[in-house]
């Protein structure tokens, strides 16, 4: 055993260097606190261990909101994507979503670059074996060789390595992912600490190498241009754009596989840990889905200066062998070199149920935890989780109330409520259909949403705030223009562009923003006409056709926000002993004292609180109310 | 305030059974009735649903107010969830109310309409579907309204509601499936499909609407059509019925100006009757809008009271009307029969119908009314008159929600049909989806997801 010495010691220690680690530490140090973050592997900091793409629905609108508040994801992966795209284009402006597959390589690279050069923060690579807690609350972290870094704050970013094993069909390693050292101590100390760990499942596809392949058989897929995650970004890089390129699975492949089921760990029970449903293996998808004959796979570019490919769709834990069999049915990939196999990896994590909205354990003060660790899946999520419990660690060690974004006001807030008030029996995606004020929430306007609250942390700095205040004001002025310039009826090209678009002619004078509305008038048809202000920006023409043309919907939604605010901000204390209010049914009452909602909208999210419990509650909170006021 | 008070009501229709019953629900309930009741059994060790025969007593002024049973439910094991006693008295009306009064001054408070069911409901023995049928038990005044409400109780509207949720919720999760996973090989629908869809859920909640609508009747009553040529005495006859001092439940004018509605309380059946224009060929265009109307009336009818003028006799028109009747539950009153009868038309028409349905009345004279009347009831209660055994929503409630759902369908397919993006659309679907949970009480649901990923093939 190593002897343990007290190395160092820090305002924030963040245990992991992922996407989720990167983004805590960097708000901490730029939030003005001496940070240390730690990783097993120094090369291997903001490591992509998936696919090799950022955003997508969603997912892209996690990017925009993390830029918006200060964060790092959008930034780096502007500078390293090598194909980007919107996507959505056709199903409504809140749905537009912006998706990059990223040079997997030179990503790390940039993120290593940033976190390496950061003021305030200690980049050091070790694995944590146990946390030092004192009187319920975490004091430091201490390492494998016995190095003990003291920290008044500690902010768990695990991944996918706390007791991390890999399986390929009958082989199983104790790893993390990619043959990574794994931690093994570190969960198991969380147990004794009081924190409840689950065990869950997620898996990769394989690489292959690009020579092998035959993409005259696939179709081609190529990206757009211009098209930032960044607020701030304004040129693109110089970099070689890449197309990604789609074939099908077929029968063969399917009797491939049927014929191996009995091989795969999934099926034989080899693997415990709870996958998720909207990651299907190919093997899971082939029994759950008999009937399709064919299942789509992308091919996709890991990098610029690597011969791997990504398949996209072909994920797996089946033995290697099968798998080299089963990739050589698909066209194109008959003479396919496999570089790496897919597999299948188990790691634990915390039921996220334990945590406060600010990301904070309820049983250890100061211990925050980001990313997989609380059960999500995907580097977006993570980032938004990092960056959130970056804040919030700071913002406790500050003494202030922590930040916790609404589920109207971003993505962020409608991941992390969803976690810490439903919980979660698989690793949690973010989806579109989550956000129940999707209109508010578009990815055109994350910076409106969020920039003033990234400002009031401490983390836009003025480049950004300037940026942001201008084309806020640039916005507003436009629309207020619009809306007091006269279209008259005597203006010949704008009924021509009516006729055409088969919309009725102007009989008097409209107002421009009356015109805008019209589904057929875009705003660049009022530049066309003279009335549109062909000077301004793309992205602040974007914001106000947007708000004008959805105003009438936007307006509904944010009635329903108003609707719901009033019990949204009616704050609970986590003293309050609900076992103890008469009426609550006892399923309720058990649910409530477990998870100690922040305010009574976190209540009525959770599962088996009734309507007639919320009822209960309020009732009882009026009572309360009045027995004070009777009191005083 | 809600949890925390006692409350009690007389639970039984006043003045129409020989029976009284008074509800006390609340912690105090069974301390009320203590102080209240003068027997051998002591109710506050007594064990739950037990019945203890005694008296109401009224300590204060040493007198005994009835004798009575009182019926101990001990909470959660009771209707409300709380300490529940009832206490049955006779059901003379002075008795009752001097009972309840004296429960009141013992410390409950009278129970608001509805309230025992709220408290059912807030302690979570009832869904809100349930609840509101309890509501109407409540409110119904007929065994047959009794058995509407039971039906609903055991799911029927619930079960149709769950059918049209689901069937919206596949079209959101069609949509949002390919908002979420724009890439992937899913299957989508097609606008056209859409809107066949949409457009086969609209049928389905207007049909439920046109019961629902019917529903709403029975609760009201039995749906009794007064028919017969012009001058047979049909008006005369709905004032001699509603002339017989019973009550008279509610008054509404007639929905058509040739078409008079009446509600009377017929042995505690509540009867609606429609008084309709006479029945006859007419060239004359508005008259014969107004038959055509009395026709329609009598196909729907529940019974038909068809009158004759003994008098006069059968005319061609009454045979071809016969006809138009058959399959009907139909009484034939021969009117004016102290007018003295055709023996002709006597025999005819007991050949024709059975000598079972046929009446000597006179309205004007008022003779006749009670056999009639006794008839009526008799019909009632052997089950020859029949309510169609449909889906029927008895709550307005209902109604008003599968109305606003209704609008909002209507608003998709417009939207569609418009050429509105999809992220729009599916905020009408989710509305409509959302409203019909409320009759059920489900608003918040995760279903979407699992209605996602089971039906498609998604990821990587």
């Amino acid at each position: 055993m190593p002897i343990e010495y007290i190395a160092d010691e820090y305002d924030v220690v963040v245990v992991g260097a992922g996407h989720a680690g990167c983004e805590a530490a960097l708000a901490a140090a730029r939030m003005g606190h001496k940070t240390l973050i730690v990783t097993v592997d120094m090369s291997n900091i903001a490591f992509m261990p998936c696919n090799p793409s950022i955003g997508g629905p969603a997912k892209g609108h996690l990017v925009r909101e993390i830029d918006a508040l200060g964060g790092e994801m959008a930034r780096n992966i502007d500078k390293t994507q090598i194909q980007v795209r919107m996507l959505n284009t056709t199903k409504g402006p809140a749905v537009h979503s912006l998706r990059a597959q990223a040079d997997k390589y030179e990503y790390q690279q940039e993120m290593t670059k940033t976190l390496q050069t950061q003021e305030n923060l200690a980049v050091k690579q070790m694995i944590v074996d146990r946390l030092v807690v004192e009187d319920g609350i975490v004091k430091g972290v201490v390492g494998q060789t016995g190095a003990t870094y003291l920290a008044k704050a500690v902010i768990l970013a695990t991944g996918t390595y706390l007791k991390g094993r890999v399986i390929i069909g009958e082989y199983s390693e104790e790893c993390g992912p990619n043959g990574q050292r794994s931690a093994k101590l570190l969960s198991g100390n969380m147990k004794e600490l009081g924190l409840k760990v689950v065990r869950f499942k997620t898996g990769t596809p394989a690489r292959v190498d690009k020579r092998t392949i035959d993409f005259s058989k696939m179709s081609r897929q190529d990206g757009e241009e211009n098209l930032f995650f960044s607020f701030l970004t304004e040129h693109s890089n110089e970099k070689k754009i890449q197309p990604c390129w789609l074939t099908y699975t077929n029968q063969r492949t399917h009797e491939i596989i049927r014929s191996n089921l009995d091989r795969s760990p999934l099926f034989s029970g080899f693997i415990e840990g709870t996958g998720p449903r909207y990651c299907p293996s190919i093997e899971d998808k082939i029994v759950r889905f008999s009937d399709k004959s064919q299942h789509q796979l992308f091919i996709e570019p890991e990098g610029l200066n690597t011969q791997e490919m990504y398949v996209q769709g072909f994920s797996s834990s089946l033995p290697e062998e099968v798998q080299l069999q089963m990739i050589r049915t698909i066209p194109g990939l008959e003479k396919v070199e496999m570089m790496r196999p897919a597999y299948a990896i188990e790691y634990d994590c915390i039921d996220p149920l334990q945590l406060k909205p600010s990301l904070e354990t309820k049983v250890i003060e100061n211990l925050f935890t980001a990313g997989q660790i609380n059960g999500t899946s995907g580097y977006e999520e993570a980032a938004a989780q990092g960056l959130m419990a970056g804040i919030n660690t700071c913002l406790k060690l500050e003494g202030k109330e922590p930040l916790i974004l609404k589920r109207y006001e971003g993505y962020i807030g409608v991941l992390i409520d969803d976690l810490v008030t439903k919980g979660t029996n698989e690793p949690y995606r973010m989806l579109t259909s989550r956000a129940e004020y999707r209109l508010l929430l578009r990815q055109d306007n994350a910076d409106l949403r969020l920039t003033e609250k990234g400002r009031a942390v401490g983390l836009v700095d003025d480049v950004r705030y300037a940026s942001f205040c201008a084309r806020k004001e640039a916005i507003e002025k436009e629309i207020e223009r619009l809306s007091h310039t006269t279209v008259s009826c005597n203006l010949q090209s704008i009924q021509d562009i009516l006729a055409e678009r088969e919309s009725a002619p102007l009989k008097h004078g409209l107002p421009a923003a009356e015109l805008l509305k019209r589904p057929q008038i875009t705003y660049d048809d009022l530049i066309a006409v003279g009335i549109g202000d062909g000077e301004l920006p793309a992205n602040v023409r974007e914001q106000v056709e947007v708000q004008i043309k959805y105003e009438g919907y936007i307006k509904l939604q944010m009635e329903q926000v108003a609707r719901m605010e009033k019990i949204e901000n009616r704050r609970l204390s986590e003293a309050l002993d609900y076992s103890l209010i008469k009426g609550l049914r006892n399923e309720a009452k058990q649910k409530l004292n477990k998870i100690k909602p922040a305010s009574v909208g976190q209540a009525s999210r959770i599962s088996g609180v009734s309507p007639a419990d919320i009822s209960v509650l309020l009732v009882y909170l009026e009572q309360q109310r009045r027995q004070e006021g009777a009191k005083a | 305030m809600l949890q925390q008070d006692t409350i009690a009501a007389l639970v039984t229709a006043v003045g129409e059974s020989s029976v009284g019953i008074i509800r006390i629900s609340g912690p105090e309930a069974v301390n009320i009735a203590g102080k209240l009741y003068k027997g051998k059994s002591n109710l506050h060790t007594a064990e739950s649903h037990t019945i203890h025969y005694g008296y109401v007593y009224d300590e204060a002024n040493d007198k005994k107010i009835d004798e009575a049973l009182f019926l101990l439910m001990l909470g959660p094991r009771s209707f409300t969830g709380e300490d529940i006693v009832e206490v049955q008295c006779h059901g003379g009306m002075v008795v009752l109310k001097q009972t309840l009064q004296l429960i009141l001054s013992l410390g409950a408070r009278m129970a608001e309409q509805g309230e025992y069911s709220k408290r059912a409901f807030l302690n979570g023995r009832l869904d809100l579907a349930q609840a509101e049928s309890i509501m109407d038990i409540v409110q119904a005044k007929t065994e047959r309204g009794v058995d509407l409400a039971l039906s609903q109780l055991q799911g029927t509207v619930s079960g149709m509601v769950k059918t049209l949720r689901a069937d919206l919720l596949e079209m959101i999760a069609f949509i949002q499936a390919d908002i979420d996973y724009p890439d992937d090989d899913i299957e989508r629908l097609t606008a056209e499909q859409f809107i066949n869809r949409a457009s086969l859920i609209r049928e389905n909640i207007t049909s439920v609407l046109q019961n629902a609508q019917k529903g709403k009747l029975i609760r009201d009553g039995l749906r009794v059509v007064i028919a017969g040529k012009p001058n047979v005495g049909k008006s005369s006859l709905l004032n001699a019925l509603l002339g017989q001092e019973r009550a008279i439940v509610t008054d509404i004018p007639g929905t058509t100006r040739d078409v008079i509605e009446e509600y009377i309380n017929l042995n505690g059946i509540p009867l609606k009757i429609v008084d309709t224009a006479g029945i006859r060929e007419t060239d004359n265009l508005v008259e014969q809008i107004g038959v055509d109307r009395a026709r329609q009336f009598v196909q729907n009818a529940d019974l038909v009271l068809y009158v004759l003028d003994a008098a006069q006799g059968m005319t061609e028109e009454d045979i071809s009307m016969l006809k138009e009747l058959d399959g009907q539950t139909v009484l034939y009153l021969l009117n004016k029969s102290d007018l003295g009868i055709k023996e002709s038309l006597f025999d005819t028409i007991i050949k024709k119908v059975g000598k079972e349905s046929v009446l000597q009345i006179s309205a004007r004279e008022r003779t006749g009314l009670e056999q009639l009347e006794r008839k009526i009831t008799d019909l009632f209660f052997s089950g020859t008159l029949e309510i169609s055994n449909q889906i029927m929503v008895t709550n307005i409630r209902h109604i008003q929600v599968l109305e606003e759902s209704l609008v909002h369908v209507k608003h998709f397919l417009d939207g569609l049909r418009s050429g509105l993006s999809v992220d729009f659309l599916v905020i009408d679907l989710q509305n409509a989806w959302e409203k019909l949970g409320k009759i059920t009480g489900e608003t918040i649901e995760d279903d979407l997801l699992d209605q996602i990923f089971s039906k498609f093939c998604l990821g990587k």
